[in-house]
């Protein structure tokens, strides 16, 4: 494991699972004195268990309607049916009852996951930069009060936030004016809501990255008269790449996955994310579990893709992250 | 495989035509964002003499900083304002909400299921995941079956709702069953199983199987990492002394990572206490599995009465304050420990 990683992770959070060569701490002692097959029975038995519940869903997805409704998922094993009809239903409409499709809200999240884990990870690996190498009065004061607002839930912004992105906001029975934000583009109150509730927990750990830098790269730059402008761009955004790329996983998994953010902000409309449409559906369809099971299979089809493709950055940044508030 | 049908056809031509003005707005606003920056970064750069450093500051900390105040600091505090409010925002209650919060009989049992859900979630999923870490720790690949319980994880927790909702599914043991749970006891001779998620207070202890699966993962990857930092000389010391097993594990293991299950712990706590996707997706809040967060939800932007959404707001932040500053503060200790 490199100093970068432990320095990416503020949290007792383990590097990724290390080869079994690497392996180091627990001492053959301890290993021997627990050491039994039965360790490695059990540890399978709960392995199988974990993952049935995904195989159903997949098994389910690709299987007919009419025999979704009439046996079992298991019995897929001895009776092998299968169809992409449900897929190409889900997404386009079809055999829905006139609910639509579910690609519009595939794209939506997409659209409204980019701009959500690129806008807080830019905004917050500056000031990051700034309250750990620009010396000034209240630079830990500002540090210490960004890294105590993770201690708000998102809950309690949720209603005076609204109320202000739709221009609905009153002090003492006198009205603010303020901007619609969805008058500019429909995505606009989720990106801004997410880029805020996103800042503290990212400011917080690019700060612990960015602050470990060596101190003697920051004045020999000062020296030859950079400014800060160029030292961000040449020295702390090159240098923080790992730091930037797990908190950008993080982010971008976090709001794919979000449904509460989404529902306040874009809920409803035809600007919603899969997950947002997703939980009206399960009460919609009711019973049509080869439309759901497929309809959910592609939501999370991509987190499990950037789960297995990027496993190290993945596993670093979920458990950096996982006191979001 | 089916012939593909109308739909795909339609989905085709609707669906481009539907998608390029999403994505021509994505990449405007990405576009626009990173413009300006950069353009504000081309002219402040070339800022001389005193001004340097307050206009670096300025630039560099002035849009989190703002961001922030508007987007938690104003609203935490006009959340707390609202709640001493009526529905609408304009008459002044008092501590009423509260008062309906506390004692309204609906309301009683939510906060008592809210509580169930602390209680069971986070030491279920806090001990299967050290019970794992213990024997995956014995294991020669353990990378596998850590990957694959680590998994549920990465969906969110509506695909997981849907998944066990799945799972849960009940028809009448005459029937040929679709749903696992109601397959696998048939099999095992129990005649006639209830409808599982309309049966209080079975339901809610369904319900915290999706967050115990999701959950234990976590807990599994992050005291696993805790176990194999424990120094080997410790360990070997207390071998010596004759520890083995159980006895090793209760007198040198857990102490060791003490912290760690403290912080994993207090982990699933916050997220069980902030539980909503869950309950919202399998059963809506009906048959007596509501909880507190989806009641805020539901009383704010169902119900409009935005004095009870924020008392109930409120209520949750005080839950969620001591436990969280236990955590943040733990995390700093961690790191000046470094």
């Amino acid at each position: 494991m490199t100093v970068e990683s432990q320095q990416t992770i503020p949290t007792s959070a383990p590097p990724p699972p290390p080869p079994p060569e690497h392996r180091e701490g627990s001492s053959a002692a301890m290993r021997a004195s627990f050491s039994t097959p039965l360790a490695s029975v059990i540890v399978v038995i709960i392995t199988v268990l974990w993952t049935i519940p995904i195989l159903g869903l997949l098994v389910t997805s690709i299987r007919p309607q009419k025999d979704v409704a009439s046996s079992g998922w298991w019995t897929f094993f001895t009776h092998p049916t299968f169809t992409l009809e449900n897929y190409t239903n889900v997404l386009g409409g079809g055999g829905s009852g006139g609910s639509g499709g579910l690609a519009p809200f595939f794209i939506n999240s997409f659209i409204i996951t980019i701009p959500g884990a690129l806008f807080p990870l830019a905004l917050a690996s500056m000031a990051a930069y700034a309250l750990a190498w620009v010396p000034f009065r209240g630079s830990t004061f500002i540090f210490f009060a960004i890294f105590a607002l993770q201690v708000v839930p998102l809950q309690m912004s949720l209603i005076p936030l609204l109320q202000l992105f739709n221009n609905n906001f009153t002090i003492f029975g006198i009205h603010i004016p303020t901007p619609v934000l969805s008058g500019y583009s429909a995505y606009l109150p989720v990106w801004i809501a997410h880029t805020m509730f996103a800042l503290p927990l990212a400011t917080f750990l690019l700060h612990n990255f960015i602050s470990q830098l060596p101190r003697a790269l920051f004045e020999a730059a000062r020296v030859d008269g950079a400014s800060h402008f160029l030292i961000f761009r040449k020295i702390v955004l090159p240098l923080s790449t790992p730091a930037i790329a797990s908190f950008a996983i993080f982010q971008f998994l976090w709001v794919w996955n979000d449904l509460l953010v989404a529902l306040t902000f874009a809920g409803g409309s035809n600007n919603a994310p899969l997950t947002a449409r997703l939980s009206q559906l399960t009460g919609a369809f009711g019973s049509k579990w080869e439309l759901l099971t497929s309809g959910a299979f592609i939501a999370i089809i991509v987190p499990l893709i950037v789960f297995f493709s990027l496993q190290r950055f993945f596993v670093r940044g979920l458990l950096a992250g996982s006191v979001k508030g | 495989m089916s012939v593909p049908h109308l739909s795909t056809a339609v989905l085709s031509t609707n669906f481009v035509a539907d998608s390029i003005p999403k994505f021509t707005q994505m990449l405007i606003a990405l576009a626009v964002f990173f413009a300006v920056i950069l353009l504000i970064f081309f002219l402040a750069a070339r800022a001389r003499g005193k001004a340097q450093t307050p206009l670096a500051l300025l630039i560099f900390l002035g849009p989190a900083v703002v961001l922030l105040l508007i987007g938690l600091v104003m609203p935490a505090i006009r959340t707390i304002s609202l709640s001493f409010f009526n529905a609408d925002s304009n008459k002044f209650v008092g501590g009423k909400n509260y008062g309906w919060a506390f004692t309204d009989p609906d309301m009683r049992k939510i906060l008592i299921t809210t509580v169930l859900w602390l209680v069971v979630a986070p030491i279920f999923a806090t001990s299967l995941g050290l019970m794992l870490a213990l024997l995956i720790d014995r294991m020669k690949h353990e990378s596998v079956p850590k990957s694959f319980m680590f998994m549920p994880m990465a969906i969110s927790f509506v695909g997981a709702s849907i998944i066990w909702k799945f799972i849960y599914d009940y028809r009448d043991p005459s029937n040929a069953q679709i749903g696992l749970l109601n397959q696998v006891v048939l099999w095992l001779g129990w005649k006639n199983p209830p409808n599982w998620l309309l049966t209080q207070p079975l339901n809610n202890f369904l319900l915290m199987v999706i967050m115990i699966w999701v959950q234990t993962g976590f807990a599994m990857v992050v005291l696993s990492a805790a176990i194999k930092a424990i120094p080997s000389d410790v360990i070997e010391a207390a071998s010596l002394d004759g520890a083995t097993g159980v006895r090793l594990f209760r007198t040198v293991t857990v102490p060791m990572i003490r912290n760690t299950l403290v912080v994993v712990f207090t982990t699933i706590l916050i997220a069980v206490l902030k539980i909503f996707d869950i309950v919202r997706t399998v059963t809506g809040g009906q048959f007596g599995t509501q909880v507190l967060s989806n009641e805020m939800y539901n009383q704010t932007f169902a119900l409009y009465d935005n004095g009870r959404g924020a008392a109930l707001a409120v209520v949750l932040f005080v839950g969620v304050l001591p436990v969280m500053t236990y955590n943040v503060v733990q995390l700093r200790k961690e790191r000046a420990n470094r």
